[in-house]
């Protein structure tokens, strides 16, 4: 029996939208933002900071700036959106009421408590400790407690997506299994609950230890679990930002999977094996053996990564496939060349592919061996790796999908069209200039998380060779590229949301565009004959840029002094 | 497409593409390759962490360390003692707020038993410009064999946060012939 719910028929896709559910992915929607706004904020200052002509803060705000930097964007904003990511991947794209429309409230006040409480401690100045907050160094209580609270209200979101999967497959409201889209998210949900039980196992104890009711934290017990949560919680972001990659080629191409097996199977892989991650931190640490450190840190012979790998070629692999079906099939490349390269979702989307796989990717391979991480543990080449995953690769995806959703959920049109356009050219190229002289910066050696590289109140002098200093000349300077890209995103969606011309209830948006019928492709059956030699060639280059910085930086660990 | 259910009810029979089959198949063998090659790296490579470490009370490697200094100091710099010790033997190196402790004086193509600890919070050795990067937590003794196979100065940088000084806490290697 299907219970009556509030809901309006979405004229592009024929769906119905719960209105409950709208509502919630409007706001968890309109709270990442915010966050990504101030997040990004911090992050610039850190990153004016860093640049040694500029040197903006002094040092007490510098490492205030980047606890709050690190909290705000990796934690704050991005879950948010990962919540309206997956009420729109279960109720909207599933047909259903969303469940407990009342408990996913609950949990969106105790995350936006929770983010409030630690940001206004933080910003007190007695807990920069980092994001990380390593023991034995303490912050303030309430910076442990806000982080608890966000965490059981993104719990209990996971719990609503769950019920509303529940839902949905009882009360009949789709046919056969659940969209790959929807896969994805479940498999991002799915290792979030892993994730928020790691930080509880270690954020209460250390919460209790701050007031005094527990007498020592282990700091290497504290480091292994508390990266259970810290890089598990980013292997949420990677399951939804591909799951967002598959949904807008869906939604721009009308790409279907080359194979729904395939696909489903390389985010089976995430659910086993990335939450073996937390050991890419472990690797220097003492007393660990190296046993473990090979088994975990490759995800168990790399299986996750391979997971990654195989998405790298079946999204863009599908749009191929759909673009070719469209008739674009000259040479290896029309089907690229003529892509909407105009549609800021479409250029988002496929820049985040690109530089998730070629920056991050790569780079987080190499500095999780075993033994190469020597070379790179906490230099600057760590923020390097992860900007390159983390916001080329999720926030750009993310940013990438609003330009669907909000025409699509809040009913507006874009605003300031030209800006949102160039918008994924500026954040995507300015981050990959980040990730890329950071990664080099750190290769030279300069530390993370470090406020003065010339050590001018050192009492011994040292100096980082010239070279470092025009890394972080460049990083600064592609620093500001990429905050000017996030406030296009920030002003055109904040823009749209309140002053886009409202669509009329029956009234298709431009986006997605929604192709006809006969644009899907890869009719099963046709595996066979399936041609997608441009995405082939890709992956090549890919797979031989892989394989050569992995030996190179085999070489550049030969050269240092000898360690048994 | 992807943002609706499957058009085949039996999804998983379906066939897969040769395409996708040899990128998984290649991907898969490269993983391999990276796999053994750290486990191959532990026989044939030279830089490999030992991971031999105890538990030690912080005042405990303190008093190492200042043991070593009272029989092998050769001189001071900047308030540091600078010492000598005899090649193969214990070298300790203390981390605190904000100080590497002591300087150390090894000779080149020798080995030492490098011991690291810390006093107080969590700090990074990150030996520059050779860019070594090891983690010392406090209450954990870490020994790490080293041999030097360069002669000169060495910066020991802290990289991992420690508070308001922590971009002061900056020490020192020496490696002569």
């Amino acid at each position: 029996m299907s219970k009556l719910f509030d809901y309006r028929t979405c004229p592009t896709t024929g769906l119905r939208v719960d209105r409950a559910a709208e509502k919630l992915i409007k706001a968890n929607a309109v709270a990442a933002v915010v966050f990504l706004a101030i997040g990004g904020f911090f992050g610039l200052t850190v990153a004016l900071t860093r640049w040694p002509a500029v040197h903006f803060l002094p040092a007490d705000w510098f490492y205030l700036a980047l606890t709050a930097h690190g909290f705000d964007v990796l934690l704050v904003w991005i879950i948010f959106f990962e919540m309206a990511v997956l009420y729109f991947a279960s109720a909207i794209l599933l047909n259903s009421r969303l469940a407990g429309p009342k408990w996913a409230w609950a949990g969106f006040a105790l995350m936006l408590s929770g983010a409030l409480i630690t940001n206004v401690v933080v910003l007190q100045g007695q807990s920069s400790v980092m994001f990380t907050s390593y023991v034995p160094m303490m912050a303030e209580p309430p910076f442990y407690l806000g982080i608890i609270l966000f965490a059981v209200g993104a719990l209990i979101g996971c719990g609503v997506f769950f019920g509303t999967l529940v839902i949905a497959k009882r009360e009949k409201t789709y046919e056969g299994s659940i969209p790959l889209v929807t896969f994805g998210a479940l498999t991002a949900a799915i290792i979030a609950v892993f994730t928020i039980a790691s930080g509880a196992i270690i954020l209460i104890p250390t919460f209790l230890w701050s007031i005094g009711l527990v007498g020592h934290i282990d700091p290497l017990v504290y480091k292994t679990i508390w990266w259970a949560m810290g890089h598990s919680s980013q292997q949420i972001n990677v399951a939804a930002h591909v799951a967002v990659w598959y949904a807008i080629a869906a939604m721009v191409f009308g790409a279907k999977p080359l194979s729904e097996k395939v696909s489903r199977m390389a985010f089976l892989m995430y659910i086993l094996f990335l939450q073996l991650a937390s050991a890419h931190h472990m690797l220097v640490e003492p007393g660990i053996s190296s046993e473990w450190k090979i088994f975990n840190t490759s995800y168990a012979m790399y299986l996750a990564v391979l997971g990654s790998m195989v998405h790298g070629m079946t999204v863009p692999g599908s749009i191929e496939a759909a673009q070719r079906a469209r008739g674009l099939t000259k040479g290896m490349f029309e089907w690229l060349r003529k892509a909407p390269w105009g549609n800021p979702a479409f250029a988002g989307m496929f820049m985040s592919l690109v530089f998730f796989g070629f920056i991050g990717g790569i780079s987080g391979v190499v500095m999780g061996t075993e033994q190469i991480n020597l070379i790179m543990h906490n230099t600057l080449y760590v923020p390097g790796h992860f900007h390159g995953t983390v916001v080329a690769g999720t926030t750009l995806a993310f940013m990438a999908i609003t330009y669907i959703l909000v025409p699509l959920i809040f009913r507006r049109e874009l605003v300031m069209k030209k800006v949102a356009r160039w918008q994924p050219y500026v954040f995507g190229i300015g981050v990959a200039g980040i990730s890329i002289f950071m990664m080099g910066a750190g290769t030279l050696g300069v530390a993370r998380r470090h406020w003065d590289m010339t050590f001018a109140d050192a009492v011994l002098p040292f100096d980082y060779p010239s070279a470092a200093y025009l890394m972080m000349g460049l990083n600064g300077i592609f620093a500001i590229m990429a905050a000017l890209g996030g406030v296009m995103y920030v002003v055109v969606v904040v823009g749209s949301v309140f002053f886009g011309k409202k669509l009329a209830e029956d009234e298709k948006p431009e986006y997605p565009e929604v192709p006809p019928e006969s644009a899907a492709v890869s009719h099963y059956g046709s595996a066979e004959t399936l041609k997608i030699p441009g995405t082939a060639f890709l992956v090549g280059i890919f797979f031989v840029a892989f394989v050569l910085y992995y030996f190179v930086n085999w070489k550049y660990l030969s050269e240092i002094w000898p360690l048994s | 497409m992807a943002i609706t259910p499957p058009s085949e009810r039996i999804w998983w029979r379906q066939p897969i593409a040769k395409i996708e089959l040899i990128w998984i198949v290649v991907a898969f063998l490269w993983g391999l390759t990276m796999f053994f090659m750290m486990i191959y790296w532990h026989g044939a490579g030279e830089q490999n962490l030992s991971n031999e470490a105890y538990k030690i009370k912080p005042q405990r490697f303190a008093e190492h360390a200042q043991k070593m200094i009272d029989e092998y100091q050769v001189g001071e710099e900047a308030g540091f003692p600078v010492v000598h010790p005899p090649p193969g033997s214990d070298v300790y190196l203390i981390a605190r707020l904000w100080q590497w402790w002591p300087i150390l004086e090894l000779e080149k193509d020798q080995s030492y038993r490098l011991h690291m600890s810390s006093m107080d919070w969590q700090h990074g050795f990150s030996l520059q410009p050779i860019n070594i990067n090891v983690q010392v937590h406090p209450g954990y003794d870490m020994v790490v064999t080293v041999k030097p196979d360069k002669a000169g100065e060495f910066g020991v940088v802290c990289n991992e946060f420690c508070g308001i000084g922590h971009h002061t806490m900056v020490g020192k290697i020496y490696v002569v012939e």
